[in-house]
């Protein structure tokens, strides 16, 4: 029944979250009463390699999971995904363009030393440093004084000039106030900035990671609900244990996590089966069809960020019309992929950004979305069809893309008579080079995982003329105008009314086919309960306990 | 015997630079983006494409990076890994202890048991044994390794509880199943090459002369047929050595070990130059000594064979 259409499946979000939050209030209550989730312990959660464990440059889900464990962000997200001071006091502004973070005072690094506001502008300001080559530098984009630690390369990353000298160590923009006080100087007026400061790469760096970057990434110290044990044992295993100095609210449960680190998700899968791994964050695709047998109850799913689509190049004249687009769109039975093809791992989208952030609206893609191959033939013959009549989808053999590409090709070709392919380019990086080139001819498929949950997220970077994923070239002025004052309005509410406005334009135009909406389709032994996951793929370790 | 070695010690040199040469252009000149892959699906900012690209020398022409790197390598200096951002020295420090593992648990196996069962095959030609030993080698060379490890990891590991599922937390034992599975293949080939030279010799003239001279049948089979007999075996067996440590991939990435296996496929499939070439340097080590080590066995082996 899961995912039988959008609305319900954000019921179901619904639900799963009240569940949550019931669960968790009982737990700080009467940890011994209800034998529902024990104190004490060590668990273990399976993960791949993280690539790195310096925050600013930690920008994939494994590193951000550990990370998650050892750090405290400014700000978690509550109910509605909407930011709730953390290790932050306050975040203020009173023209979104200066804004005032007030950290909570008290606050330790696992070595002893404190969390001071001198902590928070020395750690983004390695990032920001262009030279460091931080993965989360463009998150820095948006503080004034960024271009000066990056200077751009006269004539592009592949030309011989090598870019100049940065003239600028720190962000102009960032300011010690005081001991607990800094002041963030915005390039431009951004309402949902507060939002955005939830992210991995915004937490702070101690002086021991300014001193020695490699040894720190090695053993990171944070100021998190637990503290690294021993160091980083590469593709084996990262073990952290309960910080007893942590003064947040969300105190873990357990006294140890152990971040068991795998090559393949179908080992992983073996060892949870087995008993001798307690979580598996992503159950693979081989099994899908299995875990509800095998795991019955322990075999959960919750939404996630993600979203699939197809994009349409906007350099093929092809595609040019909003009616073969539609038509497209319309000959495509999402349901059937995501069931027959997916097992329910993900779920249908008839929207341009993900259910997970405040301000989705269900459906609106409306009629263009909907599934009538009758309609979608009509509106096809009435423009006259397409060029060729052959159409073609490009993916990344390396993902795991035929199957449902291929799926998708033989509903369009059932339900317009329109030859499709689905062309594998080996890898994405690869895909991507060729877009830009303007040399792959057709569609191509693309995800997107939110970094912060706020429908500029999804709007800037996938669609604004220039986004830095906006590989298919869509470009409307009205749209970016609408985006842009989102960005610079009072309220994040205003910012919302703004942004639905831009979506509205992108239904008209569909620069691409929304497809499907991710989720975390994970499982867990008996040896533990309450295990939760977030909109980020990572496991909620200060709520997970032995069963 | 001691000027051979030297020589082919010698040899060694133009062939190791050679196939690191051809090795490392293979890689860095396949047209990929060792930057993008860092990023995954995700743009590369340009000032972070700029400074990676200069401090990993990637718009230089070939021949100069390779210089860097050999270089480097003259140095003591395997350079460092794009994709992890750490000395690739210190990978291979990592990686090696588990394949040697894994390839020692293998070579064991298959030396001890391949070659006991196929001298008792060609012993007794025809007889029970025989067919058993030619039956199920003929099955473990069919089924590929990968179906091998999947399906003994999924029953005895998982079902059954008898070996660890993956990972390398219990010690020795944590290497048994995936040593057992990578050694199988090889094995079947060893109990077949050790059977046919067995029966063959078996009916040589030296055997029917010390026979004949009325030596006990211990000695005869002992010393007079294995020791010949065991010559293709060698040789089989120092190939092998070289191809169980690479051939671990399949293995490694099944049962979770963090080996070289491991690492030569992650490299490779994000197209990690420098480290796929250090690994795979260090494996062809490992093919010419074991190659020197065979041929010199040869001559203990068999005292006809002389070497000048």
């Amino acid at each position: 029944m899961r995912g039988a259409n959008s609305a319900k499946w954000v019921a179901g979000a619904i639900v799963v979250a009240l569940a949550a939050t019931a669960c968790g209030g009982s737990n700080e209550k009467g940890k011994e009463g209800e034998g529902k989730g024990k104190a004490g312990g060590s668990v273990s959660v399976g993960i791949s390699e993280p690539k790195r464990l310096v925050p600013q440059t930690t920008t994939e889900s494994e590193g951000s999971q550990v990370l998650d464990a050892l750090f405290r962000p400014l700000v978690s997200y509550g109910a509605g995904n909407q930011p709730v001071e953390d290790a932050a006091e306050s975040i203020t502004s009173t023209d979104n363009s200066l804004w005032t973070v007030k950290i909570k005072p008290g606050q330790k690094f696992h070595d002893g030393t404190p969390v001071t506001a001198k902590s928070y502008v020395q750690g983004w300001n390695w990032g920001a440093f262009g030279p460091n080559a931080a993965d989360g530098n463009y998150f820095f984009a948006t503080i004034e004084g960024y271009d000066a630690l990056n200077p751009a390369d006269p004539d592009g990353a592949e030309g011989p000039k090598k870019a100049p000298e940065p003239t600028a160590k720190e962000l102009s923009g960032l300011k010690v106030v005081d001991e607990t006080t800094f002041t963030v100087k915005l390039a431009k007026p951004f309402a949902d900035y507060k939002t955005v400061l939830g992210y991995t790469v915004f937490y702070p760096l101690p002086d021991a990671a300014i001193k020695d970057i490699k040894a720190y990434e090695q053993a990171p110290i944070g100021q998190g609900a637990f503290k690294i044990e021993g160091k980083w044992d590469h593709n084996k295993s990262i073990k952290v244990v309960k910080n007893p100095d942590y003064t947040g609210t969300n105190k873990p449960n357990v006294d140890s996590v152990t971040y068991k680190i795998y090559q393949k998700q179908e080992t992983m899968y073996k060892d949870v089966v087995a008993g001798a791994l307690d979580v598996i964050p992503q159950v693979p695709s081989s099994e899908l069809a299995n875990a509800p047998k095998q795991f019955g109850e322990r075999f959960k799913s919750s939404p996630a960020s993600t979203f699939q689509f197809v994009s349409f190049p906007t350099y093929d004249k092809k595609y040019s019309k909003p009616e073969v687009r539609k038509a497209i769109s319309m000959a495509i039975d999402r349901e059937e992929i995501t069931k027959v093809i997916l097992n329910d791992s993900q779920a249908p989208a008839r929207s341009f950004v993900s259910p997970v952030v405040g301000g989705y609206r269900d459906n609106t893609c409306g009629d263009s979305c909907k599934f009538d191959p009758a309609a979608a033939k009509a509106l096809l013959d009435k423009v006259g069809g397409i060029e060729g009549n052959k159409i073609n989808i490009g993916y990344n053999g390396d993902g795991g893309h035929k199957e449902w590409v291929d799926a998708t090709c033989n509903q369009v070709k059932k339900n317009l008579g329109v030859e499709c392919v689905g062309q594998a380019v080996p890898q994405f990086a690869e895909l991507l080079t060729q877009v830009e080139q303007k040399k792959f001819s057709g569609m191509f498929r693309m995800g997107w995982i939110m970094d912060y949950p706020s429908m500029e997220n999804y709007l800037g970077p996938l669609f604004t003329t220039g986004g830095s994923s906006n590989y298919y070239g869509y470009s409307n002025k009205k749209f970016d105008k609408l985006v842009e004052d989102g960005r610079a309005a009072k309220t994040s509410a205003e910012a919302i009314k703004l942004w639905q406005q831009a979506e509205d334009v992108l239904v008209q135009d569909m620069p691409v086919i929304p497809l499907r909406f991710g989720k975390n389709v994970f499982a867990h032994s008996k040896n533990v309960s309450n295990v939760e996951m977030d909109l980020f793929n990572r496991v909620d370790v200060t709520k997970i306990s032995k069963a | 015997m001691g000027r051979f070695v030297i020589r082919r010690i010698l040899q060694m040199v133009p062939v190791f630079i050679g196939t690191t040469l051809i090795v490392y252009l293979l890689v860095t000149q396949m047209g990929g983006d060792p930057i993008q892959n860092l990023y995954g699906e995700k743009p590369v900012p340009d000032n972070i494409r700029a400074t990676l690209t200069a401090q990993y020398h990637l718009n230089e022409p070939w021949w100069m990076q390779y210089w860097y790197y050999f270089k480097g390598l003259l140095q003591g200096n395997f350079g460092e890994s794009i994709q992890q951002g750490r000395p690739i020295a210190e990978l291979l420090a990592e990686a090696w202890p588990h394949t040697l593992k894994v390839a020692g648990v293998a070579f064991a196996f298959e030396l001890v048991v391949g070659v006991v069962a196929g001298v008792l095959a060609g012993m007794r030609r025809g007889s029970f044994i025989d067919n058993l030993v030619l039956l199920s080698t003929l099955t473990v060379i069919a089924v590929p390794i990968f179906v091998l490890g999947n399906v003994s990891q999924t029953f005895l590991g998982q079902e059954w509880g008898l070996f660890p599922v993956s990972g390398t937390d219990d010690g020795l034992v944590s290497y048994l199943l995936p040593g057992l599975v990578l050694g199988s293949v090889s094995l079947a080939y060893i109990a077949r090459l050790a059977r046919a030279s067995v029966a063959e010799n078996l009916r040589a003239d030296y055997i029917r002369t010390a026979k004949a001279k009325g030596l006990p049948k211990s000695r005869v089979v002992g010393i007079h047929v294995l020791r010949n007999s065991l010559i293709p075996v060698v040789t089989y067996l120092g190939a092998d050595l070289g191809t169980l440590m690479g051939g671990a991939i399949v293995t490694e990435g099944i049962f979770n070990i963090p080996g070289v296996g491991y690492q030569l496929f992650t490299s490779l499939n994000v197209e990690d130059g420098p480290a796929v070439v250090g690994f795979v340097s260090l494996l062809v080590l490992v093919y010419l000594i074991t190659a020197l080590v065979v041929d010199m066995l040869y001559a203990v082996l068999d005292p006809r064979i002389r070497y000048e």
